[in-house]
């Protein structure tokens, strides 16, 4: 019971949040365009550091620090995209790769007074908190603190406002164009159609959802840190996509509610399983310090089972995206 | 003219105009829809296209033939912006296309199709002609959420879309996958998707590879009726009896070069043609075209193309 309390917990938590929004993000390039967007990290620390240093550092008004992280998602998919888009998808990969290590490392070291290296920023959700419609004699409710349960109630909202606009957006003639060019864009371009600037328009919007994650995520923690913006926030983002099931609206949304679920409840039952007295994994294998880390292995081993066995993930259709899809 | 009596079973008054043109390469045409000039294209140290002067004829069919590996296809590619050539100019309808992206020159009103067939197996077939249509309100990033800017649109289009597909006898199968298709019906598909653009040049490579014979004829039918509605057509072909059925003017390439051109019924007796098809073996007493390639049994034809059913 514990087990299942602490996985839902975790499962619709801030932070599991701010990963939903990336996967969806992350949905439009790979799911519906194809584009291999390896930096979805990047889109969401600029969303997040922008939104942040707004306002701890120069004190804009909340709304308009929000439109500066959409404003340097915008900006980083440009820069980005520029000169990728009109090569072949891999150059995309490495450059979204390369360009978000980058960030990490310029947040991390450079411009202390804004960006304050490892210690992040902080000192911005006053705002946010004032806002707060929950009543005040409320501190917590089930496992969440009343900060937690206000950040939640945007974001989720905030997720579902996204999946409404993008089911509209992919059952539009627009959508069409991008599922197709996933397929075969040179077909796509001899019917007319300006194949370059479809891509961009994709990475665009995957990279302002990305950004709201980290706007999500930043509130959530009430701070912004460098470190939480490595590769393997994009690589677990994808792990998520893939497992729900890529070029479906839910799917990313159901992969990450499914994965952060999964993680936490194979991390509590591998610490009750290795703790008490007489614990069944005998500490020579396993201490209850290590479980955390092989619970990430359980994890990978069931993705590989899952890729074997159903590649297209959970909800996906098999007909129209499998990943050895050609 | 006392050619044209034999020359097409459907005399076209467009194909009249090409009868003052010499037979010879690069003839200037009354009325070019395009013209080429001083094009060339190397693959490492292999001359792919090297075409001095080319004019095609508006409203009637030219067929492009010449042996596999002679460059068809690779001028095709250019001419219509998915390559770019080492040298050269052409215009189409006296506008430049020297560095024209792909889907301007589409937009344009000049629509190819591939020799290995695009079609996109993931979306039904109704899809595929739907994404052909031009000027679509929601392929708009801003209307697009908002159907009612775009499903009347989007009907029209639909209808179209369907008249056409029966016209390629697709009607039947216009909610399955495109990926279900045959190689034949994939090139059915394909062309009916390039005439959803409604170009006014229609550039067909290969169309018939793969369809079966029946479907053929009718399709020859639907091929000239584009003529007659004032769309102009460009095609591949190998097979010799539909290059002579529907054809007002044939060119041919070989090695890259452009080496006759002349209405259907003199380029089949074409000594320079036969040569080229012939290469070295060239002791047999050869006098037309169709005997070349069933003396090689229709071997180029095996080699070349791609989904064949
Ligand atoms: N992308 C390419 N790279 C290298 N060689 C090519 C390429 N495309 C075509 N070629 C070569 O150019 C020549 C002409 O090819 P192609 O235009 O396909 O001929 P055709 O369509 O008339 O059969 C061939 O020798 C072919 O091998
Ligand atoms: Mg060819």
């Amino acid at each position: 019971m514990e087990i299942l309390q602490g996985a839902f917990h975790d499962a619709i938590s801030p932070f599991a949040l701010s990963y939903v929004l990336a996967a969806i993000g992350l949905n439009i390039h790979f799911g519906y365009t194809g584009l291999l967007n390896f930096g979805q990290a990047g889109f969401v620390a600029v969303g997040a550091y922008a939104m942040a240093v707004g306002i701890a550092s120069f004190d804009i008004p909340f709304v308009l620090a929000l439109l500066l992280g959409i404003l340097a998602a915008v900006i980083l998919a440009l820069i980005l995209g520029i000169p990728t888009l009109k090569l072949r998808g891999d150059y995309l990969a490495i450059v979204t790769l390369a360009a978000a290590e980058v960030l990490r490392l310029i947040f991390s070291t450079s411009f202390k007074d804004y960006f304050h290296a490892r210690d992040g920023v902080s000192g911005f959700t006053a705002t946010f908190r004032s806002l707060n419609p929950y009543p005040d004699t409320m501190t917590s409710f089930a496992t969440f603190s009343r900060n937690d349960l206000w950040v939640m109630t945007v974001g989720w909202i905030l997720v579902a406002l996204v999946c409404v606009y993008l089911w509209l957006l992919m059952r539009s003639p627009w959508g069409r164009v991008l599922r197709s060019i996933r397929e075969d864009e040179e077909a796509v371009r001899s019917l007319g159609k300006n194949v370059y600037w479809y891509k961009m328009q994709a990475l665009i919007l995957g990279g302002v959802i990305g950004a709201f994650g980290g706007f999500i995520g930043a509130l959530g923690l009430a701070s912004v840190q460098p470190d939480s913006f490595n590769a393997d926030f994009t690589f677990i983002a994808f792990t998520m996509l893939i497992l729900g099931g890529a070029a479906r609206i839910l799917g990313p949304v159901v992969g990450a509610v499914l994965f952060w679920g999964a993680l936490s409840a194979i991390g509590s039952l591998l610490v009750q399983l290795a703790s008490g007295d007489n614990p069944i994994i005998p500490p020579s294998m396993m201490s209850t310090d290590q479980a955390s880390n092989v619970r990430f292995m359980v994890v990978g081993l069931v993705l590989m089972l899952l890729m074997i066995y159903r590649p297209q993930g959970l909800f996906g259709d098999r007909k129209e995206i499998a990943l050895d899809a050609r | 003219m006392p050619a044209e009596s034999d020359m097409t079973a459907t005399p076209s008054r467009a194909a009249a105009a090409l009868a003052d043109v010499p037979r010879e390469p690069g003839a200037p045409k009354p009325d070019p829809i395009v013209i080429a000039d001083n094009i060339t294209r190397t693959f490492g140290g292999l001359r792919a296209v090297s075409v001095d002067h080319l004019e095609i004829q508006r409203g009637v069919i030219t067929a492009l033939i010449g042996p596999n590996g002679a460059g068809k296809t690779t001028f095709f590619n250019l001419l219509t912006g998915f390559d770019e050539p080492d040298t050269g100019d052409w215009s189409f309808n006296g506008t430049s296309l020297n560095k024209v992206a792909p889907h301007k020159v589409a937009r344009m009103g000049m629509v190819r199709t591939f020799q290995l067939t695009k079609v996109l197996s993931k979306l039904t077939v109704l899809e595929n002609m739907r994404l052909g249509a031009t000027g679509q309100r929601g392929e708009g990033f801003l209307a697009a959420p908002f159907r009612a800017l775009w499903s009347g649109q989007e009907s029209a289009n639909t209808t179209r879309a369907r008249e056409l597909l029966a016209r390629f006898k697709l009607d039947a199968k216009e909610s399955d996958f495109a990926g279900s298709l045959s190689g034949g019906q994939r090139k059915l598909l394909e062309m009916a998707r390039a005439l959803m653009v409604s170009p006014e040049l229609v550039m067909l490579d290969e169309p018939m590879a793969g369809v079966n014979p029946a479907l053929k004829q009718s399709l020859l039918g639907h091929v000239k009726s584009l003529r007659e509605d004032g769309m102009t057509v460009l095609f591949v072909e190998h097979d010799m009896d539909m290059v002579r059925d529907i054809s007002d003017w044939v060119v041919v390439m070989a090695q890259g070069k452009v080496i006759a051109e002349g209405p259907p019924d003199s380029i089949m007796s074409d000594q320079r043609v036969i040569d080229a098809y012939l290469g070295a073996h060239h002791d047999t007493d050869i006098t037309q075209l169709e005997d070349v390639l069933e003396a090689e049994g229709h071997q180029a034809l095996e080699e070349d193309g791609d989904n064949r059913e």
